[in-house]
């Protein structure tokens, strides 16, 4: 229907509206689809050699200068060119894992709040327990046993983070159950699939959303510890340039900005994320709106 | 259990009966004891009928609706449809969901706020596979008097009046032509203006399609508005039964007998004190026995049947359509 | 002696998109020891009315006109002596007892918290004034020491109102005291309200959308309908033989058991409340009126003269009374 779907629109534009109110969003949104813009296009101007050590041709621990903006590292690479290529890895892992993170999240959350009775009583056991279990203690050990490479650190930290969205959906569940318009729709006859798909997660949706975004956020922060204390892709990151400044002592050795620019990097990306997910949640949850109103 | 169980015989009413409840029971655990919801039931609705329910909360009536929608399991006893005991295999029930439906208080719960009212309508439809959706949606709502449908196709639930929620809430109902629509407490959130709209709706639906009605409600005057049987529970029995015209102008049961009388206007009030009834504690002999007024007054006495309410169960009333009390005082009088 | 007296009283609430009026320009008068009962649907102004009496309003709305009560302007009053106003000389009940209450603190605590407060109880005799308020709603005294989640809805509203007579004020407001109750225990919560008013010469101002449990508590009644009072006049007149068509109406929505004319037959109006954004011109009621003449839609209608003591906003009224 024509009529539905200029609706929408209408709704979408409307969003947009509420959204650019939110002034803090907007800027971390910006700084968001500039950093993934960055990191898609990188490799029309770079590629995977300005990792390289051995091609590298720069001076040695290099402050900021003309040739490097950003100065290089240990073994004469910029530190731009690095932090560029790097943003690659870390984005992907953090989108990736908060991706995982969140499928088992939503599925097992909608699960436990909709069914009850065993199964609930069964998912809410485990998610308990994953919950307690220290969680970067946890990935460290799935990380190195598996091995480091790209798509085990995915994994790693999409396990090990998902109990706090399972909780969050299941509460969300259990309120959008106690509904009448779930009575309703069991009384026309619904059963678990229609419950749970067309009422209670297009409910849940716009918390996943804003939760998803703080996720992201999350995962890139444990991508770059996890790279630090030595578990990590085989790839330049962030957090392994950070592991690399360590290594080589660039703090003593006076070399701030080889600590400085992956650092800044992901301060920058990880507060845009939190930005962007506090509007979402305040543009999306209609009671906070109320409450900021 | 030493209750003398009434014979679950088929009913004389003069309709056929489609919908009817034989000695249903609805037990649930509260805080650690045995709430018996539900305590012995017989109720017929039949064809082209509207029966009201009426009670206090805590009666059992939310729960007896529940269980006659299938919502919910009978511990005991039997729900039957046009004959057939229902059966709550999911096949079975579906299929059921296609001649009883639910209409619930709050039409703005009843609806979810992201579905225009076309989505909430079709709902249904869409569960059951029927062809000819739109068709089906627009004939709903304007049966529901929502006119011209299309005006309201594409609205969203709060842009509508409680009234208007409430008709596309029966719209929904009415679009998988069910035989009996289940109301509970239909009018109860919608403002005093709009209450009579949707009464007369309900009537209209009766006349019309032979629609037959179960409401449930606290309310005796929207029982005298709209309902050719009355049902009067109490602590999960059903107390007395009757034409409205004759329970409600001559109650026989003390206990409707007091429902009445607090009604403003009326000459005299018995105002019932002491606890609400716990369904976690059903006295023995009459259940009513506690706060009867007459059985307190002496009267129960003078009839000599003071004893028989305080320790002997009662008879569980049968679906019958003529009025009819499970009160000791009220057969040894008359 | 008159209480309370409210002089051509408007709220105006201000809105991001303009300014919606609730109450449009009432006037009405309550005598100590009197009952005023006010009548409407969701949307006629009458709870903003009730809040308006002790500036209860959120900050966005605007009050304007006199509100006199016991001679005193309220609106002029001071923080500190309005503070002294609500509670001691006058409360508040709203509906939904439930969430009035606190749920961690006892019964008791809070019936003697607005003693306290306003220093009309020492900590040492609150206990003794607290049992007798329980007495006085109809509740023993050892309930002072329970919880609200232990109390049905009955009992809790009868906690409130306890709380609400706890400073002894000239004048209760009651906003919905029954609505969320069963019958039986809506009329035993009416029922002591009747008594404490005609015991205690309390004056109470009650507010309901059913006419028959007013026209039963109060003498006086008073209809409003898009922020105005389309009739106000002795309550049992008003509910037998009500002169404005939506007074009519609201009695008709609560039918009488036994009376044959409302048998299979409920009575209602169509259309729905106006929205206070965009009123219709002329009498406001004009588009739901089953008697609306052409000149409704522009005239512009007042309170005149509907008998003895009454008033009513319609041109039928003022035709009878002309032609009288």
């Amino acid at each position: 229907m024509s009529v539905a779907s200029a609706r929408r629109r209408q709704a979408l534009s409307r969003f947009w509206k509420d959204f650019g109110r939110q002034r803090t969003g907007v800027v971390g949104l910006a700084i968001l689809v500039g950093a993934a813009v960055l990191a898609v296009i990188a490799p029309l101007f770079i590629d995977e050699s300005v990792t390289n050590v051995v091609t590298a041709g720069g001076p040695k621990m290099a402050p900021p200068s003309l040739d490097y903006p950003f100065g290089t590292d240990e073994s004469g690479r910029s530190i731009l060119l690095m932090v560029w290529w790097g943003s690659r890895t870390s984005l992907l892992i953090g989108f990736l894992a908060a991706l995982v993170s969140m499928l088992i999240g939503t599925v097992l959350g909608i699960a436990a709040g909709h069914f009850r009775g065993w199964i609930s009583a069964v998912i809410l056991r485990v998610t308990d327990w994953f919950l307690v279990l220290p969680s970067l203690v946890t990935a460290l050990v799935l990380a190195a046993i598996m091995g480091g490479s790209t798509f085990t650190i995915i994994m790693a930290i999409g396990v090990t983070t998902w109990p706090s969205t399972a909780r969050l959906i299941r509460a969300q569940t259990l309120a959008v159950e106690a509904r009448p318009y779930i009575e309703r729709s069991k009384a026309l006859g619904a059963g678990h699939w229609h419950v749970t798909t067309r009422h209670v997660l297009p409910n849940v949706a716009p918390l996943l959303l804003a939760s998803t975004t703080l996720e992201v956020a999350s995962a890139i922060v444990t991508e770059s510890t996890l790279a630090f204390l030595g578990v990590s892709a085989n790839k330049t990151s962030w957090g392994t340039m950070l592991r690399g400044s360590y290594d080589w002592g660039a703090a003593t050795a006076g070399a701030w900005w080889y600590i400085l620019i992956p650092g800044l990097c992901i301060v920058a990306v990880v507060m845009a994320f939190t930005l962007c997910g506090r509007a979402l949640e305040a543009v999306l949850n209609p009671r906070l709106r109320k409450a900021g109103a | 259990m030493t209750e003398t169980e009434a014979p679950a015989e088929t009913v004389a009413t003069d309709r056929r009966t489609l919908l009817e409840a034989r000695d249903l029971r609805v037990e649930f655990a509260s805080r650690g004891r045995r709430a018996r919801a539900v305590d012995g039931v017989n109720l017929a609705v039949g064809e082209g009928e509207i029966v009201a329910l009426v009670g206090e909360s805590g009666c059992g009536k939310t729960t007896l609706a529940r269980t006659l929608l299938g919502l919910e399991r009978p511990t005991a006893g039997t729900v039957h449809f046009d004959g057939e005991p229902l059966k709550y295999g999911s096949k079975a029930l579906k299929n059921y969901r296609k001649q009883v439906q639910l209409v619930l208080q709050d039409p703005t719960g009843s609806l979810n706020p992201r579905h225009t009212v076309y989505e909430a309508v079709a709902e249904g439809p869409r569960i059951h596979g029927l062809p000819d959706e739109e068709e089906i949606v627009n004939s709903a709502l304007s049966r529901a008097g929502l006119r011209p449908p299309e005006r309201f196709l594409l609205r969203y639930p709060h842009e509508l009046s409680g009234g208007q929620r409430q008709r596309v809430v029966i719209a929904g109902a009415l679009a998988l032509n069910p035989k009996v629509l289940i109301a509970d407490e239909p009018v109860a959130s919608l403002d005093a203006s709009v209450r009579g709209e949707i009464l007369a709706l309900m009537l209209k639906l009766r006349d019309e399609l032979g629609l037959s009605a179960l409401v449930v409600t606290h309310d005796l005057g929207l029982a005298w508005n709209i309902a050719d049987r009355v049902a009067v529970m109490y602590l999960g029995r059903i107390v007395e039964s009757g034409p409205v015209e004759q329970v409600l102008t001559a109650p026989r049961h003390p206990y409707t007998q007091a429902l009445l009388s607090v009604l403003p206007e009326s000459p005299e009030r018995v105002v019932l004190t002491g606890e609400p009834p716990d369904p976690t504690r059903i006295p023995g002999g009459c259940r009513f026995h506690a706060r009867c007024q007459v059985l307190a007054s002496g009267k129960a006495a003078e009839a000599g049947v003071d004893a028989r309410c305080r320790g002997e169960l009662l008879d569980i009333l049968p679906a019958s359509a003529g009025a009819q009390a499970a009160c000791y005082y009220a057969d040894a009088t008359g | 002696m008159t209480l309370l007296e409210l002089d051509d009283v408007s709220v105006t609430y201000r809105i991001a998109s303009g300014e919606v009026p609730a109450v449009r320009g009432v006037s009405l008068s309550l005598d100590s020891g009197a009952a005023l009962g006010v009548a409407g649907e969701s949307g006629s102004g009458k709870s903003t009315l009730a809040m308006a009496l002790l500036r209860l309003l959120p900050r966005d709305a605007r009050v304007d006109g006199r509100i006199l009560l016991g001679g005193e302007d309220v609106l002029a009053m001071k923080w500190g002596r309005l503070r002294a106003v609500r509670w001691a000389e006058a409360s508040i009940v709203f509906q939904g007892a439930q969430h009035g209450l606190n749920p961690v603190r006892r019964i008791g605590e809070q019936i003697a918290e607005p003693m306290l407060v306003h220093g009309l109880a020492k900590p040492d005799q609150a206990g003794k004034r607290v049992a007798e308020l329980l007495g006085q709603v109809g509740m023993p005294a050892w309930r002072a020491q329970s919880y609200p989640h232990e109390l049905s809805g009955g009992q809790r509203q009868r906690v409130m109102i306890a709380m609400a007579l706890a400073c002894s004020p000239k004048l209760i407001i009651a906003d919905e005291p029954t609505t969320a109750l069963d019958v039986m225990v809506q009329a035993q919560v009416l029922t002591l309200i009747k008594e404490l008013v005609a015991e205690h010469d309390i004056s109470l101002i009650m507010i309901s959308h059913d006419l028959s449990v007013l026209a039963d508590v109060c003498g006086q009644l008073a209809v409003m309908y898009a922020g105005r009072v389309v009739e106000h006049g002795p309550s049992h007149e008003v509910f037998h033989d009500a002169k404005h068509p939506y007074s009519r109406a609201l009695a008709a929505a609560f039918p009488t058991v036994g009376d044959p004319a409302s048998r299979l037959a409920p009575k209602g109006l169509g259309g729905d409340p106006p929205d206070p954004m965009h009123l219709p011109s002329g009498c406001s009621f004009h588009p739901r009126c089953p008697i609306a003449l052409e000149e409704c839609s522009s005239l512009d209608v007042e309170l005149w003269p509907a008998g003895d003591r009454r008033t009513a906003a319609c041109v039928h009224v003022r035709a009878k009374e002309e032609a009288s």
